[in-house]
């Protein structure tokens, strides 16, 4: 069948221009960790109030980023191996584990040197593991420790109630004495508003360019390529860099969706991806699909640190509200099944996808839970073709090549035939 | 004549089919796999044809499927089991709407369209539990072979209910059940049970609709066919070619592109199993 359609790995100024930014990011985490910069804030990346640290020129440091750039260097495994030594078990999130084993490693990686927190901020507690995860660093730095509770997206409703926005805005104040503490300076308001205003254009030209994904062919894989821009979306976003790179990959792919360009050399399937990716084995992770002519034109791992393309703006007009708002509503990890559904729902009908790709997480239980009902929600009730599959995202002993390649093969073989008998 | 060949390479068990033009199965052969993948899939072929009275170069187009699909370095095509197994059960029994496959490594439920095209499919995550293995596991516990453990099983007065359907941990609680005084008969009985339930659960997921086949070198197995019927509350349709399916339906993709005319029929490049396979595009035949 219609297999071995060649790649086109897309090259563009934007590669360089990532390469070049996160790079400088890296070497400010080196200098902190040398104590020669600025002070080291551990946030997660979901809902991240990075705006806030920005105003205090501190610099984030995201312990799931180092980890997942260990997993793309085939780098985790001696790390998880020494965490699992440590006690922690086979089935403990392999993102902990790989970062637990690097701190204790003298925190040295090949891209940079990690620094000593100066403060661990948990600001996502919608996975328990996740608390626990800061916690233990807390132990073993002895840095203080912030969690901020952001309430469970519980409800149906399409908004938080004002209640769960004022409780996240009253710690947000919270968090900003802390912060002043630390620096000995009080917040400069004003700052922060110019922070949010280059966040606020930041997701303007990321939701523009998730929407270029909606033309046929889309652009960029928005799946395998998005991953690529989110780097700079956690680490520099609310800068005038990161602002700078989302103007020049806007460019870019507005170009490219002019001219008609894709990722492949033909858009034979348009999927929407759901979870993160293998790092261990992205590129044969890619190839699996580049060769039947998959491309994803939606993906929900794009939006774990914020969803722009329905809407959400930072305002710097309310700047604490935007904040809170962000880390309840308008990122997938906080949000409930439900919504969840919605979004890979609409991601189907406005962005045109004949099919849904689940790469479910071995080391996560708590994200993959209910995927085999998604599976079936979206196979039987809104008959969407839906494929679920499962390795790590972390852990390179649970990627079996063989048995996902069978299973990725089998369906695109399924959806071909199909589409050969409605065709006849 | 024109003949299309199906060679299936299991994680156990090689199979070959030849088709005639006039789809009938003229040529047949089961080897096991064993190390070198490459080899099984040529000699199986070979005997294939040789079973056929046919010459293997007259073949005019091969498809290869299984895990070891890649393998079948003198194929024109490679197809996976699912579609093969799919097409193959719609030859065998054409009213099929599901199929359930239980191998070596794999259980797997599919959903069949009327031309045997598959409509959903689902396969058991990562670990052996519920499959082929299992069983030859349960069978090595109670020192039978495996052929024997179905037709004992069907001897159970009170089955056991079994802890677990993990392959590794199955030992260890027969060997609790034979200390405790269970009979053979009755502890088969419940591994037979709990892997058909096991079984059953995964198909449900794609929805059971009859008719059912069951396919896969475990429909060889007596007992498993009753204890699959048990649960599901419908017969199973199992025949003597089940075991084939997979190149059975190879065979039909390779003989229908034989007929249509593919650019690529004609199986010119028998002997060259020594050739190295590209690792990037050759994935390995041995999952985990």
């Amino acid at each position: 069948m219609a297999q071995g359609t060649a790649k086109s790995d897309y090259q563009g100024r934007i590669h360089n221009l990532q390469k070049d930014m996160i790079g400088r990011y890296y070497s400010r985490l080196t200098a902190a960790a040398e104590n020669k910069g600025e002070k080291a804030i551990y946030m997660l990346i979901s809902g991240n109030p990075v705006e806030l640290i920005e105003a205090f020129d501190m610099i984030p440091v995201y312990p799931e980023v180092n980890a997942l750039q260990l997993a793309a260097k085939k780098q985790s495994l001696p790390l998880i191996l020494a965490a699992e030594e440590m006690g922690y078990s086979t089935d403990n999130c392999a993102y902990v584990k790989a970062d637990v084993g690097m701190y204790f490693a003298g925190r040295k990686t090949p891209f940079a040197t990690i620094p000593e927190p100066d403060l661990i901020l948990c600001n996502y507690v919608g996975c328990n593991v996740y608390l626990q995860w800061f916690e233990h660093l807390q132990e073993y730095s002895k840095a203080p420790i912030y969690n901020l509770d952001v309430p469970f997206f519980r409800t149906n409703a399409s908004d938080p109630s004002e209640d769960d926005i004022h409780y996240v805005v009253k710690q947000l104040e919270e968090l900003i004495e802390i912060l002043e503490r630390m620096s000995g300076k009080k917040l400069d308001y004003k700052k922060l508003q110019r922070i949010m205003e280059l966040s606020g254009e930041t997701g303007e030209l990321w939701s523009d360019i998730k929407r270029l994904a909606q033309q046929r062919p889309t652009p960029f894989d928005a799946y395998f390529d998005s991953v690529m821009m989110m780097a700079p979306l956690y680490c520099l976003r609310g800068t005038e860099d990161g602002l700078r790179f989302f103007q020049q990959a806007y460019k870019e792919m507005k170009q490219r969706a002019d001219n008609h360009e894709g990722p492949l050399p033909e858009e034979k399937f348009r999927v929407v991806m759901e979870g993160p990716p293998p790092w261990p084995y992205l590129r044969q992770f890619r190839d699996m699909f580049s060769r039947w002519g998959a491309v994803a034109v939606a993906s929900t791992y794009s939006t774990v640190g914020g969803i722009w393309e329905f809407g959400f703006r930072h305002d710097p007009q309310r700047p604490l509200e935007s904040i809170a708002r962000h880390m309840l509503q308008w990122n997938l990890t906080n949000r409930n099944f439900i919504q969840r559904y919605r979004q890979i729902h609409d991601y189907v009908k406005d962005w045109g996808a004949d099919a849904l790709v689940i790469h479910s997480v071995k080391s996560c239980r708590l994200f993959s839970a209910g995927q085999g009902d998604m599976r079936e929600y979206f196979t039987k009730q809104l008959n969407v073709p839906t494929l679920l599959i499962e390795s790590d995202l972390e852990d390179p002993r649970y990627f079996s090549e063989a048995q996902l390649r069978n299973r990725v093969d089998a369906f695109f073989e399924s959806l071909e035939h199909q589409r050969m008998l409605v065709n006849k | 004549m024109t003949y299309g060949g199906g060679v299936d390479v299991g994680s156990t068990q090689t199979k070959a089919i030849i088709l005639s033009e006039d789809r009938k199965i003229v040529g047949r052969s089961l080897i096991n796999t064993g190390a070198n993948v490459s080899m099984a899939a040529e000699r199986s072929f070979r005997e294939a044809a040789a079973s056929a009275g046919i010459a293997p170069e007259s073949v005019a187009y091969v498809v290869g499927t299984g895990y070891g699909r890649y393998k079948v370095n003198f194929g024109n095509a490679q197809i996976t089991e699912i579609s093969c197994h799919a097409r193959g059960a719609n030859f065998l029994f054409p009213k099929t709407r599901t199929v359930i496959d239980m191998g070596g490594q794999d259980a797997k439920g599919i959903r069949v369209g009327e031309q045997g095209d598959v409509k959903d499919f689902v396969m058991n995550d990562k670990c052996a539990a519920g499959t082929g293995r299992f069983l030859s596991n349960a069978a090595e516990t109670v020192g039978l072979s495996l052929d024997k453990i179905g037709p004992v099983s069907l001897e159970a007065k009170k089955a056991v209910r079994l802890s677990t359907v993990c392959a590794v941990f199955v030992e260890s609680d027969i060997m609790s059940y034979l200390a405790e005084g269970k009979t053979v008969p009755d502890i088969l009985g419940g591994v037979h049970s709990a892997i058909a339930a096991r079984t059953v659960a995964l198909v449900r997921r794609v929805g059971i609709e009859p008719e059912v086949a069951f396919t896969g070198g475990v429909s060889r197995n007596i007992g498993m066919v009753k204890a699959l019927e048990e649960k599901l509350g419908l017969p199973v349709n199992v025949c003597d070619d089940s075991h084939f399916i997979g190149a059975i339906g190879a065979a039909i993709f390779a003989l229908e592109r034989a007929l249509g005319g593919d650019a690529s029929a004609g199986s010119g490049k028998l002997g060259q199993v020594a050739a190295p396979a590209s690792p990037s595009a050759q994935p390995s035949a041995s999952a985990q």
